[in-house]
């Protein structure tokens, strides 16, 4: 058991990823997150949800992961004055979950960074609009918004501040660049742009709709945060699913991962300079996602893993279309790589470019993808291995070089590997129930799920509440963790340089805005 | 390089032979290339803005591009500015931290400033709704030509409904 060693009452929670939850006091917290650290654990997700309709005051959560399994430790903060010791001096990626919580939830983490980050103008200092008190329909007068960005001076430094609209067809959020020439010096993010409420929208939905709005945190990671949702509400109702529900969910969320690498791949030769690359990768990703849509419904696969198991099924031509398709892509994606393998001009584009040091990326807590380029080796499918991914044998990709090309490599690598465990799932498949009903869920009850997607993990936390309802639940994305190393990538690099690192690590800004 | 070219050759041109909607989209096609020409001088300037989507729509305008759909062979543009653009592509509920954004962008353009929402959150604000961060429909902030739902709408959709907004003319009805 990875967590027996802390001083904790650990209850393990049932369910598809080994998980334990655990109540510590807050002055604990620094304690028990510098163990976890020493043993090589870092933090998953931090969150709060306020609990005074109990008759208590807050609570503080985090989820800490080590590569066998997940902590959910829960601090109680007092309804006045709710605080608790600054952890981002442990956790690097804790700095911003902390700002968030406090915007939302008035919890303060005491850290010396007093800027607010999901808060821009829609609500006053003095409001919270994730506390219970706080209707969610209440529109509060716009405020004024002046945000203190850090200012570097010296000779010849100037700022370039882009966005939030920003040039091409990608999410809002605001880069401050600080420049000397065309090198950049410092980069500083704002993001919570498209903060839409999301935490308080769950609060009240049915468990069922819950799963809809999950696979629209995210939009391109739709099946991963479904999955993890669902894999949280299964936990709770204690389910067991059918085998071909749990092989259909790998085999959709495989193909999530293609779609996902294939784009990618085709923006990061075209921003080095190869448009060819963007349209043969296109017409890859275009054909795929027509076949989603001829089988599964629909081309990004939302709504087909539901609660208890998934939507959709496939026949024996279904079947054996998605291995002909595999060869395919295996056959073309492979001539491709070669095509960018021998291309000078975009190579030497890559290389070198935004390097992210497997030392910087260790401090920096990065994960997923981005962490992987950098030789961090957390990829849950290989490790705490959620069913069906126990018996399919994952096999993780690493770089160590941390650059554009080791970014856009281990898309490559991930591809092929993708394309081995969906003719595994074939294999594998047999006949059987695609779905189950789920037994009402306890109210109070709680759980956890965890899933790889192509970014990186989503995590879900979930309580249900009266009435088959959420009472709260909280979807946390792997941007929040690497964010703040796609400023460590460009530092010292050219601004023209940043389109292609930031397509290299290409980080949601929908997902940690919420 | 030999094998760049050698690819290209093989790939051939794939545009106008969607394997699904072949007939609609070649009349799709072929209307809004007219349209384009009489209204636009051959040539329609498109900015987008993701006012607070999920990202769902970004894929699919991505798509508008591949050679499948290329629009650019249309003479649509995706623009970087709104000085330069006559339609806006707008997805998303309107987040409250877009809202200024938003006005500020279409107050950039210069006529006639057609709008197109996009999604269904576009429309009605989809799942997430209204409320203390979401503004909800696009047409709660700016004036909407055209409001094309679908979550996210097809490539063929967002294509029909750029075509709607501009055989009107960029004259307004209602709103």
């Amino acid at each position: 058991m990875p967590f027996e060693s802390l001083p904790l009452n650990l209850t393990e929670l049932q369910g598809a990823v080994p998980a334990w939850q655990a109540a510590a006091a807050p002055a604990e917290l620094p304690d028990i997150c510098q163990s976890i650290k020493d043993q090589g654990g870092r933090l998953a997700a931090l969150w709060g949800t306020d609990e005074q309709d109990r008759g208590l005051g807050y609570a503080l959560h985090l989820a800490l992961a080590k590569p066998e399994g997940m902590l959910w430790l829960r601090a109680a903060l007092p309804a006045r004055e709710p605080r608790y010791p600054d952890l981002s001096t442990i956790f690097y990626p804790a700095a911003r979950m902390q700002r968030a919580v406090r915007d939302l939830l008035g919890i303060d983490a005491e850290a010396a960074d007093r800027r607010p980050w999901l808060r821009h103008a829609a609500w006053p200092e003095t409001v919270h609009p994730l506390r219970r008190e706080v209707a969610a329909s209440t529109v509060f007068e716009t405020c004024s918004d002046d945000y203190a960005f850090v200012s570097v001076s010296g000779d010849g430094v100037h700022e370039i501040p882009v966005g939030p609209v920003h040039a091409g067809t990608i999410e809002p959020g605001h880069f401050r660049f600080s420049i000397v020439g065309e090198k950049v010096l410092r980069l500083e993010e704002r993001l919570g742009y498209t903060h839409k409420g999301v935490d308080k929208r769950f609060q009240g939905m049915t468990l069922a709709e819950g799963a809809k709005l999950a696979g629209r945190v995210s939009g391109d990671s739709t099946v991963a945060y479904a999955w993890a949702y669902c894999m949280a509400l299964e936990s709770i109702a204690a389910a067991a699913l059918p085998e071909r529900a749990l092989m259909l969910r790998a085999l959709l969320l495989e193909r999530e991962r293609i779609a996902n690498h294939l784009g990618d791949l085709g923006y990061l030769g075209n921003d080095g300079g190869l448009g060819f690359g963007l349209a043969q990768f296109m017409l890859l990703k275009e054909d795929m996602l027509r076949l989603n849509h001829r089988l599964f419904g629909h081309r990004y696969l939302m709504d087909c893993i539901v609660p208890g198991g998934v939507d959709c099924d496939l026949d024996r031509a279904g079947l054996a279309t998605i291995e002909d398709e595999c060869k395919r892509l295996e056959r073309e994606v492979r001539l491709l790589k070669d095509i960018y393998d021998d291309h000078s001009g975009l190579q030497d584009r890559f290389l070198t470019c935004g390097r992210l040091t497997p030392s910087t990326a260790g401090k920096l807590g990065v994960i997923g993808l981005a962490g992987r380029a950098s030789s961090q080796a957390w990829d849950l499918r290989a490790q705490a291995r959620p069913a069906p991914y126990d018996v399919l044998e994952a096999r993780m990709k690493t770089h160590k070089n941390g650059d554009v090309a080791a970014r856009a490599n281990l898309r490559f690598d991930e591809i092929f590997e993708s394309l081995r465990l969906i003719r595994a799932v074939l294999n594998r498949i047999a006949p059987g129930e695609i779905a189950i009903a789920l037994p009402a869920a306890v109210a109070g009850k709680a759980g956890i799920g965890w899933a790889e997607g192509w970014r990186g993990e989503s995590v879900v936390a979930l309580e249900a509440g009266e009435d088959g309802r959420i009472r709260s639940c909280h979807a946390h994305d792997p941007s929040w963790q690497n964010w703040p190393a796609l400023a460590f990538a460009v530092f010292n690099n050219i601004v023209p340089d940043f389109p292609l690192i930031n397509k290299s690590f290409n980080l949601s800004y929908s997902g940690c805005d919420l | 390089m030999y094998q760049l070219l050698k690819q290209i050759a093989r790939t051939g041109i794939k545009t106008e032979a969607p394997p699904q909607a072949d007939e609609t989209m070649r009349v799709l096609a072929q209307r809004l290339h007219a349209e384009i020409l009489v209204l636009f001088s051959g040539s329609l300037a498109i900015r987008h803005v993701d006012a607070g989507s999920c990202n769902g729509c970004e894929l699919e305008i991505h798509m508008l591009n591949n050679p499948y759909y290329n629009i650019e062979g249309l003479g649509i543009k995706l623009v970087a500015s709104p000085r330069h653009a006559d339609l806006l592509l707008v997805t998303g509920p309107v987040s409250r931290n877009m809202e200024t954004a938003l006005k500020r962008t279409y107050a950039a353009m210069p006529g006639p400033k057609l709008v197109v929402a996009i999604g269904d959150c576009g429309c009605s604000g989809g799942i997430f709704g209204e409320s203390y961060a979401s503004c909800g429909r696009v047409s709660n902030v700016v004036p909407v030509d055209v409001a094309v739902p679908g979550c996210p709408p097809t490539p063929v959709a967002l294509m029909q409904g750029i075509l709607a907004a501009i055989s009107r003319g960029g004259r307004r009805a209602g709103n």
